[in-house]
């Protein structure tokens, strides 16, 4: 009997295809399983083609891959876009009674199970419950106890009421018992639960939870997808902690609001996905110029322009390392799982205030979008620390003052980091300004005064690069002469796949780099390997051309950058393929 | 904060550079003499400024201050004060800044009604990129952009900021100091936006909106029968393209303040060491 789930709903967007994928995905979570959730969904409110995936075992799962198990249709064309992941054992679950199912098309040796999904709902108290009735007759094929399903709908419904929870049980109940009753069938499924507890949660989840764990009290965004999760998650819980979250005009007025809370002493954050960070970059400019501390989230999307706003991309590195006029000291950091969204949010606020500088932390539509189980311990706050840099108060100010009493905001110290005086305190009155600046902060074209400020501030980068652990996450075989790189979300496949590869006998040493600015150096990796591969989600190979102009080596590339992520066994025979191997599939 | 603050504490040490002359500099002087007369000090005191010849105030204040990018100080200045009720926000900026590049701002500022004041020098030109049309120029005034004039009627600053749903809107001319001084004040005092459009006319590139000119057409509210409080005289008043009116235009007693609306309290810099104590309620609600 299996014990691996893939398990998906399809329908039009506006079914209510991703709350329901979320019940299902929660209940298995509940259940003590492993869960790992994609969603393929369309840029519009209603209309299109929208589904939710899950794949569940009782491993930790990282990755999609190419199978589905049990399939809930809501439409026809819902089987037709998934067919090349059916296979002989897998149930289709659809509503045969709604005239537009009636006649379905169910492939080859595939189950396809009527269950009258409407009228059940309607017996049960009301149609908008259908996709309950096709989560209890999942449980049924899957043989997963539907207890497990009643908790999930306690925690979905429970603000609405009882009797909304009690109707959905029923409707569970009675999509099960319809499923026992009509199809005496011995379905390949029987799925283990065990008592391990985990939370589920997706990597915009994971960015806001750490701002408020890191001591976040102001966000001002503009909605975009797929980076508007985290302003509504904290727009839910950052009042407890006293905080706020402003919905701006735009988003230039939102990297504005957040420049200025920074300023007066907040730990502050704006978000946003790829066109909204082109808008902000001219503030960028002033947040790095002004030495602000800031923390900006750009949860990249297929570009350029609009381009795909649903799919995933890795197509800003370039945008993030280079974007702004001028020379601007930044920080780059790309988290590489959804647990390291929580953590790399953490570090963010703190090499923020710790270095006085703009900090991108640059995540993917396909991390910020995908509900993912892990142990509680992945996210413990009794681990965070809070290091708010070279703050000076009254009693200290006098040691950064000139000889007229003036406070001196930009003194080029030795690692480049000067005092930072929250306004209010007593003798630190100053002005920040975008102007090249004398230490006074006040305007100058002083050539002397240009290069010691320039030289300053891009101290501060060798100053990270001495005193922060910037080194990548290594799996695999570290002795193989095959080495492979990745950023972002591609961790997850990658390490799915060194399981395949080493199945086949292929091994292989991957490294995982969520620092992109100031970055480690990989030039001895490289060179201790034959074969150099990297593997993002783009056309150009940005991070590979890092990686090229850093190590003077050329190296081989898989891209991907048809809107879908990588998906652990494609990779596999990618790598493979690059290698030379025979690829078996 | 203390009584014996004098306004030339918020002079820095830095000499002007603006033309002699200017407008601008009574603007400034009257903004320092309201922040003093309100009781304020340069270290609670957060001075916020785009581009332009308004936006150098920053520098020969002293104060806290930021000069930021064009026509985008009031997000700023909503930023700052949001994270410290404390400190007193005022935000500077020209019409080419405030009603041009950053006029969407300034209708968001409006409506969102942070507890701060907006003090723009209003000179209908463009000063400091030498000469060129402004939102507020004349429909017939000839610039090198405009030969023939911009063709297109000026912004009404106080209509905007009326249908924007503006609590406050006033009008003052830089160089009657006692006036513009006193009601940039009110402006401060006001629980919510204080938007002050300050006539602060440009020596060197406008001879149309002159000093004479004004001097001759200003009616001071203060000696007419006006009722601040009443929207519609205010509405009339704002509508009278053949007047140009200073003083307290539009006052809303009742008006609450964005934080009040929204709960925001407390400075927001003051955070604990670690996660805050009951973060661990954070990751239980994904359970």
């Amino acid at each position: 009997m299996m014990q691996d789930l893939n398990w998906a709903i399809g329908g039009e967007a506006g079914d209510g295809i991703d709350s329901t994928g979320k019940i299902f995905a929660q209940a298995l979570s509940r259940a003590g399983r492993h869960v790992f959730t994609s969603k393929d969904f369309a840029s519009r409110i209603r209309g299109g083609y929208t589904a939710y995936k899950i794949r569940s075992s009782t491993d930790q799962v990282e990755s999609v891959v190419d199978r589905l198990d049990i399939l809930v249709a809501l439409t026809q064309r819902t089987i037709d876009e998934n067919l090349d992941e059916l296979h002989e054992d897998s149930v289709i679950i659809y509503d045969g009674e709604r005239t537009e199912m009636e006649d379905v098309d169910i492939p080859g040796e595939m189950i396809g199970l009527s269950v009258p999904l409407r009228r059940l709902a309607e017996d049960a108290g009301g149609a908008i419950m259908q996709n309950t009735v096709a989560l209890g007759a999942a449980c049924e094929v899957a043989q997963f106890p539907i207890e497990n399903l009643d908790s999930a709908l306690d925690k979905k419904f429970g603000a609405k009421g009882e009797a909304i929870v009690e109707n959905n049980k029923e409707a569970a109940r009675l999509g099960e018992e319809y499923v026992q009753e009509e199809y005496d069938h011995d379905f390949a499924y029987d799925i283990e639960t065990t008592d391990n507890d985990y939370v589920l949660l997706n990597g915009d989840e994971a960015i806001g939870m750490g701002a408020l764990a890191a001591g976040c009290r102001f966000y001002s965004g503009y909605p975009i997808t797929p980076a508007t999760n985290v302003m509504e998650y904290l727009m839910g819980r950052i009042q407890h902690f006293g905080g706020t979250v402003v919905q701006a005009e735009d988003e230039l007025s939102a990297i504005n609001m957040a420049l200025g809370a920074a300023r007066a002493g907040a730990r502050s954050m704006t978000a946003t996905s790829g066109p909204g960070i082109d808008l902000m970059t001219e503030t960028f400019g002033l947040v790095a110029q002004s030495e602000t501390p800031l923390v900006i989230v750009d949860v990249m999307r297929s570009g350029p322009s609009t381009g795909m706003p649903t799919k995933q991309e890795q197509g800003d590195l370039n945008m993030t390392l280079y974007g702004g006029h001028g020379e601007i000291p930044r920080f780059v950091v790309a988290p590489t799982t959804v647990s390291e969204c929580f953590q790399k949010t953490i570090e963010a606020f703190n090499f923020a205030e710790k270095y006085q500088t703009p900090v991108f932390l640059l995540a993917d539509l396909a991390m910020a979008v995908t509900e993912q189980t892990f142990s509680p311990e992945e996210f413990d706050m009794d681990a965070v620390e809070v290091d708010r840099g070279k703050i000076v108060d009254e009693n200290d100010i006098e040691a950064w003052t000139d000889e007229q009493g003036r406070f001196q905001p930009h003194f080029p110290t030795a690692d480049g980091i000067s005092p930072r005086a929250f306004p209010g305190t007593t003798g630190g009155a100053h002005m920040s300004t975008g102007l090249e600046h004398n230490s006074l902060g006040r305007r100058t074209e002083d050539t002397e005064t240009r290069v010691e400020q320039v030289d300053k501030r891009n101290r501060k980068v060798e100053t990270a690069e001495e005193k922060e652990d910037l080194s990548p996450r290594e799996f695999g075989d570290s002795d193989s002469d095959t080495l492979v790189i990745s950023w972002g979300s591609n961790e997850g496949p990658m390490r799915e796949a060194l399981g395949f590869l080493e199945d086949d006998d292929v091994s292989v040493r991957f490294l995982s780099v969520p620092y992109i600015f100031p970055r480690p150096d990989l030039t001895e990796d490289v060179e201790a390997a034959d074969e150099v591969i990297v593997v993002e989600c783009n056309e150009t190979g940005q991070f590979a051309n890092v990686i090229e102009h850093d190590t003077l080596t050329r190296v081989e590339r898989i891209n991907k950058y048809n809107g879908i992520r990588f998906k652990a066994d494609e990779l596999a025979d990618e790598i493979k393929a690059k290698l030379g191997e025979e690829v078996t599939a | 904060m203390s009584s014996d603050v004098r306004f030339t504490d918020f002079k820095s040490d830095k000499q002007p550079t603006w033309c002699p002359g200017c407008g601008d500099f009574g603007t400034m002087n009257g903004m320092m003499k309201a922040l003093a007369e309100t009781g304020n000090d340069p270290d609670n005191t957060f001075v916020v400024a785009g581009i332009g010849c308004s936006g150098k105030i920053g520098t020969f204040m002293h104060s806290y201050a930021i000069h930021g990018v064009h026509g985008r100080a009031l997000p700023v200045g909503t930023g700052v004060k949001l994270a410290n009720p404390d400190l007193e926000v005022m935000v500077a900026g020209g019409d080419g800044d405030g009603y041009s590049i950053g006029a969407g701002h300034f209708i968001h500022a409006v409506r969102r009604n942070v507890d701060m004041s907006y003090v723009v020098m209003d000179n209908r030109i463009y000063g400091l990129t030498k000469g060129q049309a402004s939102p507020t120029s004349r429909e017939d005034f000839e610039t090198s952009t405009t030969p023939e004039g911009p063709k297109q009627p000026p912004v009404n600053p106080l209509a905007l900021a009326l249908s924007a749903g503006a609590t406050f809107i006033a009008q003052s001319f830089s160089t009657d100091a006692r006036r513009h001084a006193e009601i940039v004040q009110k402006a401060i005092e006001h629980d919510g936006f204080g938007f002050v459009n300050v006539f602060s006319p440009c020596v060197t590139f406008n001879d149309v909106d002159t000093y004479d000119y004004f001097r001759d057409a200003i009616v001071d509210l203060a000696d007419e029968d006006h009722d601040s409080n009443d929207y519609d005289a205010a509405k009339e008043k704002i509508l009278d393209a053949d007047k140009e009116y200073q003083g307290v235009i539009y006052q809303d007693e009742d008006s609450v303040p964005y934080s009040e609306l929204h709960g925001i309290e407390g400075n927001m810099s003051e955070i604990p060491d670690g996660a805050p104590e009951d973060a661990m309620d954070l990751v239980r609600e994904f359970y």
